[in-house]
C-alpha cells in the first residue's frame, strides 16, 4: 500500500477546502452566528442559493447599485446583543453605528436610516427610551436621519427583550470602487485602532465569567475616519468594518476574494493590554473579537503611511497602525509572522467564542 | 486546558477569605487562593491561575534565574556571532 | 517591558534568546541520530504549533505527541452520557467552552444546545457553583475534566458546596490521571521515544518525583517544562545534554512555578474527595486500572453518576477515526486517512480536531502552512 506524502496530504486538503462548501446541519447552532464558517456556509446554501442575483453575489457588507444619476449604497443589520446595555454604550449605538459604518466602508456618505424592533411582553418602556435616547444621539453624530420605522411584540420569552434592525441608505459622492476582491500584491493592510474592545467588553459585561476591567465598547460611527483614509489614500482597494469574527475573518474573506495572501505581523496589531489579558485567562485570540468603530483597510504600498498619517490626526485614528501586507502565495490564505519568528496560519473562525456580541 | 497564566494579586477579599481579586494586564477575576495560602499570600504577589484557582506562587528569584540563564546564552550566541563577523578575512 | 507587556510571559517569548537556544540545541546532536521526544501535555503541543519551536529545531530531532490532552481521551460514550444529563428535566449542564463540540454518538454539547438542552460555558467550576446558588429550583451538574492540573479544582469546589449545604450541586467526573497513560505509552513497543517533555502544570500539583520510574525503570530522560516558547525548547536542550552524557535523570525547567514536592494541600484535597476508578476508558487507550477519579461515597450527593440514573452506553469510535494512533503518538495528524478531508475543524470526526489542543487542531491551523511552505522551498 502506497503511503501518501505529507506533501500530498496538504495539497488534497487545499484543493478540498477551495470546494464550495455544503450545509449538513439540520439545525441552526450558534455556529452559524459567529460570522465564520459556519456563518458563511449558511449564507452560501441557503441565502444566496435562493435569492441569487449579480448585486448579492460579491457579498459585501452592503449593495451598490446606480439609480438614474447617482450611485447609492444599500445594507441592513440587525441587532441581538446581550447585554443590551454594557460600558460604552447599547443596543442603540450598535445599531445606528454599525449600519452607517456597513454603508461608509463603501465609500459612501450615510443618509437615512429605518429602525425596526421586536419587543418581548414586558420589557421596561424606560429601557426602551434609554435605547432610542441612544439612536438619535448617535444618528445625530453620525449626520443620519432615521425616517421610517416598525414595531412589533412577541408574548414573554419569545424574544430576549428587545431586537433592533436597522437598514440604511447613503450615496456614493466619490468615484471609489472599494471592493474586496480588489487586494494585489505589495499592498498594506491598516487597522484603525486597537482590537477587541467590543466583544471583551460584552463577555466580561455578561458577568458570567467573573473577570472585571475598565473596558468600554468601541462603538462609534466611521464615515469621518474614513473620508480622511480615502482623501490621503486615493488608491484604497477595500475597507470593512471589524465586527463579529474580528479582523480574521475579515483578512479571511479579502484572502479568498482576491485570491492573494495576507501577511500579518503580530506584534504591530494593537492590542489593549486588559483585551490581551482577558483573551489570555480565557485562551481566544483578539484576531477573532468582535469591534464596533474599527476598520480593516487595503491600501496601495506606496500610500500606506500617508493613511496611517491621516488616520492618526483623528481621535478615533490614534492607534492606527500598518499591521501588515498582501502577497501573491500562497493565495487564499491568512499567515501571521510571532514575534518568535515563526509563522502560522489564520484560518476563518470555527465554532463561536463569544456568541451574541452585537 | 492546561492554560495556567501568571496573574498579579491585588486584593485579599476580607469578606470572603480564601479568595483575592488577581490581575491579568488590566483583566480582573475573583480567584480562590486556599491552594497557596499556607505559603502565604499577599498583594503584588504573582501567582498562576487555573480555572478560577491559583495552583502556585510564582517564584520570582526561580523566575530570574532561568531568565539569566537564558541571557547568558544569548549572550554567549551574540559573542559567537561577533566574533564570527570580526573574524572574516577579506 | 512596556505598558501592554505581560509580565512572565513576553520574557519567554524573546526571539534572540530562542536562536541562541536553538544553537546551542544543534551543538547537542549526533549527525544522523535520530531522537523522538514526546511532549505529553496539549497545551505543550498547541504552543509548539503556534510558535513554530520545529523550525528551531534540527532534522535529527522529531517532536511526538502524547495523549496529555483531556478533552481528546474522553471516549464518545462519556460525551454521550453528559447530553443524556443535560436533556433530563431541570438540568443545567455546564462545561468548558473546548468541550462544546466534541462530538457524541448523537453530535456534540452545541447540538444538544440547538435541540433545546441548557447547557452554559464555564470559566470555572466556582461559576458552575454560583449558577447552582442562583438557581436553587434547577439541578445543576458541571462537566469536570482535565488531568491533575484541574483536579484539585473541582475538588475544592465540592467541599465549598458541601460547606454551603448546596443541594442542587454535581459534579459529572471525568477527571484522569497522568502516569497510568505515561505507563500505557512506555509499554508500547513500536513507539521510540528518547525522552520526555514533562507537563508543567499538572506538576504543579503533583510534583516531580512520581515521574522517576520513567527515568529509572525505562532509562529515559524527563524534563518538567514550562509553556512559554523558551520554556520549551531549554527543556529540548536538557533533555539532549542527558541524552548526550547518557543520563537518564528527572529534571525540572519550570522552577519558577513547579516545587519539586508538589501542592499538597491539593493532594489532600483530591483525596478527601474522591478515589481512583477501578479502570476507566481512554479514546484510543482502551481501558486502564487506575488511571481516572471518581467521588467518593461520603459525597455522593455531588456525584452526577448517583444523582442521576446514567445509562453508561459504551460507544465504538467511528471506523473512520484514528485518534487513538495519534494520541499514541503512532501516526502524525496527516497519516490520518481522513486528516483534513472529512475530518476538519469544523467538521470533525474525532476529539483531536476538536480540541484547541489536539494534535491534529494544532497541526491543521498552524502546523500545515509550515510543513507546505518548508517542502516547497525544499523543492524549490
Amino acid at each position: 500500500m502506497t503511503q501518501r506524502t505529507e506533501q500530498e496530504v496538504l495539497e488534497r486538503i487545499e484543493r478540498i477546502r477551495r470546494r464550495r462548501p455544503r450545509i449538513t446541519d439540520e439545525r441552526i447552532t450558534l455556529s452559524h452566528g459567529s460570522g465564520g464558517k459556519a456563518t458563511h456556509t449558511l449564507i452560501d446554501a441557503v441565502f444566496l442559493e435562493a435569492f441569487r442575483n449579480p448585486l448579492l453575489e460579491p457579498l459585501e457588507d452592503q449593495a451598490v447599485f446606480s439609480v438614474g444619476a447617482e450611485r447609492l449604497a444599500f445594507t441592513t443589520d440587525t441587532y441581538v446583543v446581550s447585554p443590551l446595555f454594557f460600558p460604552g454604550g447599547d443596543i442603540g449605538d450598535l445599531a445606528v453605528n454599525g449600519t452607517v459604518n456597513d454603508l461608509a466602508v463603501s465609500g459612501a456618505r450615510p443618509l437615512y436610516l429605518s429602525a425596526g424592533f421586536v419587543l418581548e411582553e414586558g420589557f421596561p418602556i424606560a429601557d426602551l427610551r434609554r435605547i432610542v435616547a441612544s439612536m438619535a444621539k448617535a444618528a445625530g453624530s453620525a449626520g443620519v436621519q432615521i425616517v421610517t420605522g416598525d414595531t412589533k411584540v412577541v408574548q414573554r420569552g419569545k424574544a430576549d427583550g428587545c431586537f433592533v434592525n436597522t437598514a440604511g441608505i447613503g450615496v456614493l459622492e466619490r468615484p471609489v470602487r472599494l471592493s474586496a476582491g480588489a487586494a494585489r500584491p505589495g499592498d498594506a493592510v491598516i487597522v484603525s485602532g486597537p482590537v477587541g474592545d467590543h466583544g471583551i467588553t460584552i463577555m466580561l459585561a455578561r458577568g458570567e465569567l467573573g473577570i472585571e476591567s475598565d473596558l468600554r465598547s468601541d462603538t462609534a460611527p466611521l464615515t469621518e475616519l474614513i473620508s480622511l483614509l480615502l482623501d490621503a489614500a486615493p488608491q484604497t482597494r477595500f475597507v470593512r468594518d471589524a465586527t463579529r469574527g474580528g479582523v480574521a475573518t475579515i483578512c479571511n474573506e479579502l484572502a479568498l476574494a482576491s485570491g492573494v495572501a495576507v501577511i500579518l505581523d503580530e506584534q504591530s496589531i494593537p492590542v489593549r493590554p486588559e483585551v490581551r489579558g482577558a483573551s489570555e485567562i480565557l485562551g481566544i485570540d483578539p484576531l477573532y473579537v468582535a469591534c464596533e468603530g474599527r476598520f480593516v483597510a487595503v491600501v496601495a504600498g506606496d500610500e500606506a503611511e500617508a493613511a496611517v498619517g491621516a488616520l492618526r490626526s483623528h481621535p478615533q485614528g490614534a492607534e492606527a497602525a500598518v499591521i501588515g501586507r498582501i502577497a501573491d502565495d500562497p493565495p487564499g490564505l491568512v499567515l501571521v509572522t510571532t514575534g518568535f519568528g515563526g509563522m502560522r496560519i489564520i484560518d476563518m473562525l470555527v465554532g463561536d467564542p463569544l456568541p451574541r456580541i452585537c | 486546558m492546561c492554560l495556567g497564566i501568571p496573574g498579579e494579586v491585588l486584593t485579599l477579599d476580607v469578606e470572603r477569605p480564601g479568595m483575592a481579586t488577581v490581575n491579568v494586564g488590566g483583566a480582573r477575576r475573583q480567584v480562590n487562593v486556599m491552594l497557596i495560602e499556607e505559603d502565604g499570600v499577599a498583594p503584588g504577589d504573582w501567582v498562576l491561575i487555573h480555572v478560577g484557582f491559583a495552583l502556585a506562587k510564582i517564584d520570582e528569584e526561580e523566575a530570574q534565574v532561568t531568565l539569566s540563564y537564558l541571557e547568558e546564552m544569548g549572550q554567549a550566541y551574540r559573542d559567537e556571532l561577533h566574533a564570527l563577523s570580526e573574524s572574516r578575512i577579506d | 517591558m512596556g505598558p501592554g507587556g505581560m509580565r512572565f510571559v513576553d520574557e519567554y517569548r524573546d526571539r534572540e534568546k530562542a536562536q541562541a537556544l536553538a544553537a546551542n540545541i544543534a551543538t547537542l546532536v549526533e549527525p544522523g541520530r535520530r531522537y523522538g521526544l514526546m511532549e505529553i501535555c496539549g497545551g505543550h503541543t498547541h504552543t509548539i504549533y503556534k510558535h513554530g519551536i520545529e523550525d528551531y529545531l534540527p532534522e535529527e530531532v522529531q517532536l511526538v505527541h502524547g495523549p496529555g490532552c483531556p478533552v481528546c481521551v474522553i471516549p464518545m460514550g462519556r460525551v454521550d452520557d453528559a447530553i443524556w444529563i443535560a436533556e433530563q428535566e431541570g438540568v443545567i449542564m455546564t462545561s468548558f467552552g473546548d468541550l462544546l463540540r466534541v462530538p457524541g454518538a448523537r453530535g456534540s454539547f452545541l447540538d444538544a444546545k440547538a435541540r433545546g438542552a441548557d447547557i452554559q460555558m464555564v470559566y470555572s467550576p466556582l461559576d458552575s457553583l454560583r449558577i447552582a446558588r442562583n438557581n436553587p429550583d434547577r439541578r445543576v451538574v458541571f462537566m469536570a475534566i482535565g488531568f491533575e492540573t484541574t483536579t484539585p479544582s473541582t475538588a475544592m469546589t465540592v467541599l465549598r458546596a458541601a460547606a454551603e449545604g448546596l443541594e442542587n450541586f454535581s459534579v459529572f467526573c471525568n477527571h484522569v490521571t497522568i502516569i497510568p497513560a505515561l505507563e500505557a505509552i512506555l509499554a508500547s513497543p513500536d513507539l521510540h521515544i528518547d525522552g520526555f517533555i514533562g507537563p508543567g502544570h499538572v506538576s504543579t500539583v503533583i510534583g516531580c518525583e512520581p515521574y522517576r520510574f520513567i527515568a529509572e525503570k525505562y532509562g529515559r530522560p524527563f524534563v518538567v517544562a514550562g509553556f512559554e516558547p523558551l520554556d520549551i525548547l531549554q527543556a529540548i536542550q536538557m533533555l539532549l545534554l542527558q541524552l548526550r552524557d547518557g543520563r537518564s535523570e528527572v529534571e525540572n525547567q519550570y522552577t519558577r512555578v513547579v516545587p519539586w514536592e508538589g501542592n499538597q494541600k491539593a493532594l489532600q484535597a483530591i483525596d478527601e474527595v474522591m478515589e481512583p476508578r477501578p479502570t476507566f476508558e481512554w479514546r484510543g487507550l482502551g481501558w486502564i486500572p487506575d488511571s481516572a477519579m471518581r467521588i467518593r461515597e461520603k459525597y455522593a450527593r455531588f456525584d452526577a453518576e448517583r444523582v442521576f440514573d446514567v445509562p453508561a452506553i459504551r460507544v465504538a469510535d467511528p471506523p473512520a477515526c484514528q485518534c487513538g494512533e495519534v494520541l499514541r503518538g503512532m501516526i502524525k495528524p496527516w497519516e490520518c486517512k481522513v486528516f483534513g478531508t472529512a475530518c476538519t475543524p469544523e467538521t470533525p470526526i474525532g476529539t483531536c480536531m476538536v480540541s484547541s489542543e489536539g494534535a491534529c487542531a494544532a497541526y491543521y491551523n498552524f502546523g500545515r502552512f509550515t510543513r507546505l511552505r518548508v517542502r516547497q522551498a525544499g523543492s524549490a
